[in-house]
């Protein structure tokens, strides 16, 4: 698996869809997401991503992609 | 392969749901299994009733109906009569199924007839301003009980499996990964398929018992659930105030359709029309 770019980040937050639940962010075991002043997501940590998924599969809304995990399956194609 | 967006009508998206709500959660749950399984489109039918679950369908890219209050398994057993190739799954709440429909989900468990029912819990009628359902536990504030409910709530698992469903799971919001396990196999597998999903409601249920936002409604499911076959090994002391989740009922009985394709090849003789 290749190392992410600088200045890509791993997690994708739709923020027309968030709608600021704090499940993502809560969730997290690595801190990468944190809520911004209206409790929406945003990627603080991009470095700690351990590709888990947990924000992706806990989001009521379908507001947050792992992008790092599709781009290392696609390369290994 | 296919994305869990993909199965999604993203026009319709955001969602009108509350944030947190645990109907998304169950809902990305059942996307990411459509993906895992790659359906085809046309192959699915999702039906459902009226409530804040019965809103599914709307966001779903299947062949989808939103039906009057209650009878979604109803409309749901006529479209497995007249297209039996169809994967009919009916999506539906605590109030819808149990309270409203609670007749028609005996009946439809009883027939053991090829559908797949999701009741997503979230103890209360969330639509209409949160009245107490069938499923809000003894002692629970709700709109209609100011000082605490006095009924006692379903065991619906019991209830389904009592009936003859041939499959009854149970898995809470907090678990989405059980859901999406369950949801599989019930999709995979012939007769009535009941999976319950404890989800959060934290705008009426929440907020009226002051159980938290979702964060902490989610955590306080994680906390208070037990894997059923853990659970058969304690005491029954330990169990109480416990939500079992897990594979309750796995059977292959005959379902409504082999006893009706059995009944047609008796009387024609097998000879096709």
């Amino acid at each position: 698996m290749s190392p992410e770019k600088k200045g890509q980040m791993p997690v994708e937050i739709n923020q027309k869809w968030c709608k600021a639940c704090g499940l993502c962010y809560a969730l997290c075991p690595k801190k990468v997401l944190e809520g911004d002043e209206w409790g929406k997501a945003f990627v603080a940590h991009p470095e700690d991503c351990i590709k888990c998924q947990t924000c992706e599969i806990m989001c009521p809304d379908l507001a947050v992609k792992v992008v790092a995990l599709r781009k290392a399956t696609k390369e290994d194609e | 392969m296919a994305e869990a967006w993909d199965f999604l009508r993203t026009d319709k998206m955001p969602h009108i749901w509350c944030p947190g709500c645990g109907h998304g959660v169950m809902m990305n749950a059942l996307l990411r299994t459509m993906a895992k399984l790659d359906v085809n489109k046309d192959d699915i039918c999702v039906v459902s009733g009226i409530g804040c679950a019965s809103r599914l369908p709307g966001y779903l890219d299947f062949n989808t109906l939103h039906t009057t209050h209650g009878r979604a398994l109803a409309f749901a057993t006529g479209i497995k009569l007249a297209n039996p190739r169809l994967k009919v799954i009916v999506v539906s709440g605590d109030g819808d199924a149990t309270a409203i429909g609670g007749n028609h989900l005996i009946h439809a468990a009883r027939r053991n007839m090829d559908i797949t029912l999701i009741c997503m819990n979230n103890n209360i009628y969330g639509m209409t301003n949160g009245q107490y359902s069938p499923m809000t536990p003894t002692s629970m504030l709700a709109t209609t009980a100011p000082y605490g409910n006095l009924e006692r709530n379903f065991d619906l698992c019991k209830l389904v499996e009592g009936c003859g469903a041939n499959y009854v799971a149970r898995a809470t919001a907090a678990h989405p990964r059980n859901i999406s396990q369950y949801i599989e196999y019930a999709l995979t597998h012939k007769g009535f398929q009941f999976v319950e999903v404890m989800t959060q409601c934290p705008t009426y249920y929440g907020r009226r018992n002051k159980l938290g936002g979702p964060v902490e409604m989610i955590n306080s499911l994680k906390q208070n659930t037990i894997l059923n076959t853990a659970a058969a090994k304690l005491p029954p002391e330990k169990l109480e105030g416990k939500i079992q989740i897990g594979e309750f009922v796995k059977k292959e009985e005959l379902t409504y359709l082999d006893r009706f394709d059995a009944m047609v090849d008796r009387i024609t003789g097998g000879v096709k029309p």
